[in-house]
């Protein structure tokens, strides 16, 4: 590799100081500028997350107690918690229940899938590995959108699901609108996110330790329920919280497979804003959604989880 | 580390038949919607025989190409300006230490943990407020659009390419940087000529990494564009909404390639030169 | 060495991090072309020595002068000396030419000459044809030797070693110990080397400092730090030996623990505890009342607690009332060995005890 023109450096100070004995105010001065150049370095993106990110996380907390006016505005006055005592009504309660369930349900048939395959992930050789690691990796970042649109032209009347269920002779397939569609399209979405961490835990266990369990002459099973399952919790831990969360909060499946009947909290939320313009109620569900994504964090954080 | 366990050969046949129907699962319905994309035949799922009619219509579609252009402009965009705030705030956490760096770092990870929705919402609340305050205080007229998506775009790209630039950096030594400065390299060319290259995997696999992201948004930018700055996945998503239609499928297909292509190229960038440092 | 003017001069350098003294107001003069040694135990300050002569630290405290030129504020782009990293830190996007050129091409030789140079450099290593490999192409041995070019071809004015062996397996870890030796000796620079294998410092260096917790503790040839260890720690580290606790009576004696005097001089004041070391080797062991006259003076009795064979050598723990001794003989005949319980006596000349005083 060839470096080209050696360019003359537009960062160095202009001249240099004089070359003098080194002092405990030189010292500091220099771990100063040292800092300095780190702050430097952050500032662009700390400013910008700041304006972008930080105060805006702020202003849905502020909304979340403004009151709604005739007009369907937000008038900034008048604070209250009207907003969170309309998450308590019956609807609202449901959904959010309704939301919570089909979470949970998600997470539990992600797990289920997802570990078995970690598992065998995690015991192929290096090569083998790698390669199923990238198959995994590119239903992980390509479009999602797209993705929920699929299973709406596999779901829909006539398509071919219902084509193979009927030639099967087990009828037509009518799944799609309803909440086993928005629960199979969750999956489908999130799957990676489970599969992922899990991958990490399995692939980082000490293998000598099940040996050992074997040895002592535990079975299989109770091998893998006294010594492997346990020590892949973490990575249960993490993909739970990365399957859970943005299926509690989620928006575009529902719309897709769910048809908008039987709304989620990310429906919902949406529907604060641009259909029924209660802003303050749209905040506040927010502010609740961002409230339960937190906690997930710092329990993630909390077991040593550091995969995405 | 010793070899796995052998298991019994019970588990290990469901193991391997599990994970084929994971991947079946993955990609059946990705195959049959490029499949049903080639039908001549309106209905969505159904084959008709092979037809191009539905590229030909995607090209011909003002709106879409209108909309294609947008998500283009606004991915380049943000992508250019979140790569390099990303690679800077990589650098900054990992080479140096400053004051108020652990809140940086937290304020760093909250984009990307943040649901779409909740996301969503912050930016619509903050631009009709900022935009107020931009023509109050400033006298700048300005509606939604373009800028706010690309700003919005940025917000939630910047966090990803500097977890990958600095997962880069942080499995380069230090050492690296000093053997260069020994060897009378000033700061700047020491970053030049070893630390750039060495990052440079980290750096565009980050940016094909915030592309993929940017081409993707669907909730946010709906919250934050404006007339005439609809991309193409919000404006897809209308569509769904209205129904399906052959004409989305050779959409869909489309976004579908654009975004495998970038995550293969990502990865493939990621993993080019892996060996090293050496 | 009197009147050259030194390569390095360390005039009361102290380093802090926080709070830890990391390297603690040390003086130590390095004459050109000379083979010096940092020798310690980890976490000893020699390597933040190295580092502040590199100018990878400032120091918080203290004169840094190369070759009579004070460098304590310069950063390491702006001093004459070239350092060979722990780990070689070669550039691994690089190839080997490139990577010894880049010093030259840094301080701003033109590519054609800086190539050309660097050539050189790379035959002189005894790496011709490897220079086109990328450097994880190359053996640890090949990397070292890129490591020792790419730092020699600009010609320093010292050359710092930090650790450069470590990584190598022993027979090449020797190997290159005699090839730097005659590589320093034919460029007549003074190479500057932090070790914490002693063998390593004792057999390459013509100095050596020891330095312990940030302080330089001695600073001699390798027979200096041997033969006559100014403390109980270099004592001890170097090599291995018996210290035995005892009190100055007079010039001449000393007083043991359990009260038996030994004829051994001193130039401490009477009263002083000392730790008189004696080398395993320089012991005599025999059957009691066969000590020569001439070493009465200088004798214990004691028992043999353990007796091993090595081949080459016996070794003795010989246990003296309240202390152990190790006794390591040359190779005698079987029936002239000591059985454990054979009660012994012990002897040595009076010049290979050495007595420290902390």
């Amino acid at each position: 590799m060839s470096h080209g023109a050696i360019v003359r450096p537009p960062m160095e100070p202009p001249t240099d100081p004089e070359p003098a004995e080194a002092t405990p105010e030189f010292e500091a001065a220099n771990k100063r500028l040292d800092r300095r150049r780190g702050l430097l370095l952050a500032l662009p993106s700390w400013a910008f997350l700041t304006l972008f990110f930080a105060v805006p996380l702020l202003i849905v907390v502020v909304y979340s107690f403004a009151t709604r006016n005739r007009f369907g505005g937000t008038d900034l006055s008048g604070w209250n918690i009207e907003g969170y005592r309309e998450l308590g009504q019956e609807f609202v309660r449901n959904l959010v229940l309704r939301s919570l369930w089909l979470a949970i349900i998600t997470t539990v048939i992600c797990l289920v899938v997802a570990y078995p395959f970690a598992y065998f992930l995690a015991t192929r050789s290096p090569a083998v590995r790698n390669l199923m690691l990238v198959f995994v990796m590119i239903p992980f970042w390509s479009n999602f959108l797209v993705r929920n649109y699929a299973w709406r032209v596999l779901l829909g009347n006539d398509g071919p699901v219902s084509q193979a269920t009927e030639a099967a002779g087990l009828g037509e397939t009518t799944i799609l609108f309803t909440q086993s569609a928005v629960v199979l399209g969750l999956v489908y979405g999130f799957l990676p996110f489970m599969i992922l961490p899990l991958y990490a835990a399995i692939e980082r266990m000490d293998w000598s330790l099940v040996e050992a369990s074997r040895d002592l002459g535990a079975t299989g099973w109770q091998t893998f329920r006294q010594v492997s399952f346990p020590l892949s919790l973490p990575g249960v831990i993490a993909g739970s919280i990365l399957v859970f969360v943005p299926s509690f909060g989620a928006y575009v499946t529902p719309q897709i497979l769910g048809g908008g009947k039987d709304p989620m909290l990310g429906t919902y939320i949406v529907a604060q804003f641009l259909e029924a313009r209660n802003w303050p109620e749209g905040a506040a569900a927010s502010t609740v959604l961002m409230a339960v994504m937190l906690g997930a964090t710092l329990v993630y954080f909390r077991t040593g989880g550091r995969t995405l | 580390m010793s070899r796995p366990a052998q298991l019994r050969r019970g588990p290990k046949w469901l193991l391997g038949a599990n994970a084929t129907l994971v991947y079946l699962f993955f990609y059946a319905p990705i195959a049959l919607l490029v499949l049903y994309s080639f039908s001549d035949d309106n209905l969505v799922g159904r084959w008709g025989g092979f037809t191009l009619d539905w590229y030909r219509a995607f090209g011909q579609n003002d709106e879409v190409q209108g909309a294609l252009s947008v998500s283009i402009r606004v991915a380049i965009l943000s992508t250019l300006i979140s790569v390099v705030l990303g690679t800077m705030a990589a650098l900054s956490l990992e080479r140096y230490r400053f004051r108020g760096s652990r809140i940086f770092d937290a304020l760093l990870y909250l984009p990307i943990i943040v649901p779409d929705v909740t996301m969503a919402v912050m930016m619509l609340l903050f631009f009709t407020q900022f935009l107020n305050v931009l023509d109050a205080v400033f006298g700048i007229q300005m509606t939604k659009g373009f800028t706010t998506v690309t700003l919005s775009h940025i917000a939630f790209s910047i966090s990803f390419v500097s977890i990958v630039v600095r997962a880069r950096l942080a499995g380069m030594s230090a050492d690296l940087e000093e053997a260069a400065q020994d060897l009378y390299a000033s700061r700047w060319q020491a970053f030049r000529f070893v630390t750039l290259p060495l990052i440079t995997p980290g750096v565009v696999g980050g940016a094909l990494l915030a592309l993929t992201l940017s081409l993707d948004d669907v909730v946010i930018t709906q919250f934050v564009s404006g007339p005439g700055s609809t991309t193409l996945p919000v404006y897809v998503f209308g569509l769904i909404r209205r129904g399906v239609s052959p004409l989305i499928n050779a959409v869909s297909v489309i976004m579908l390639a654009i975004s495998i292509v970038l995550v293969v190229a990502s990865l493939v960038v990621q993993r080019a030169r892996g060996g090293e440092p050496a | 060495m009197a009147d050259a003017v030194a390569a390095v001069e360390i005039r009361g350098v102290t380093k802090r991090f926080d709070e830890v003294v990391a390297v603690d107001d040390v003086d130590l003069t390095i004459a050109d072309g000379e083979f010096f040694a940092m020798l310690g135990p980890s976490g000893c300050g020699k390597t933040t020595t190295l580092r502040m002569i590199a100018g990878l630290e400032f120091p918080t405290q203290g004169s840094l002068r190369i070759f009579g030129e004070e460098v304590g504020t310069l950063p390491p782009n702006k001093r004459p000396v070239n350092t060979v990293f722990q780990n070689y830190a070669l550039f691994p996007h690089m190839t080997v030419l490139d990577n010894v050129s880049f010093g030259l091409r840094m301080s701003g030789v033109n590519k054609t000459e800086a190539r050309q140079r660097a050539g050189e450099m790379i035959e002189l290593v005894q790496l011709d044809g490897m220079a086109a490999r990328k450097p994880n192409q190359l053996s640890g041995g090949q990397q070292q030797r890129v490591a020792l070019a790419r730092a020699l071809v600009n010609k320093p004015k010292v050359l710092l070693l930090d650790e450069p062996l470590g990584a190598l397996d022993l027979k090449l870890r020797q190997e290159m110990q005699t090839e730097l030796k005659s590589l320093q000796r034919e460029l007549g620079v003074s190479f500057v080397f932090v070790t914490h294998d002693q063998e390593e410092a004792l057999t390459m260096s013509d100095r050596i400092a020891v330095m312990d917790q940030g302080k330089l503790l001695q600073v001699g040839s390798a027979e200096d730090l041997y033969a006559r260890p100014a403390s109980r720690f270099v004592a001890d580290f170097i090599g291995q030996t018996n210290l035995i606790e005892a009190t100055v009576a007079d010039n001449n004696t000393i007083v043991l623990q359990n009260g038996q005097r030994l004829r051994a001089p001193s130039p401490h004041a009477a009263g002083t505890a000392v730790a008189m070391s004696l080398r395993p080797e320089t012991i005599q062991v025999g059957a009691r009342g066969s000590v020569p006259a001439v070493h009465e003076a200088t004798s214990l009795e004691g028992v043999i607690s353990s007796a091993s064979y090595l081949g080459h050598s016996m070794v003795y723990e010989v246990s003296i009332d309240w202390i152990d001794l190790e006794v390591r003989t040359p190779m005698v005949l079987s029936e002239e060995r000591f059985a454990p319980g054979s009660e012994v006596a012990v002897w040595w000349d009076r010049r290979s005890d050495w007595l420290v005083a902390e």
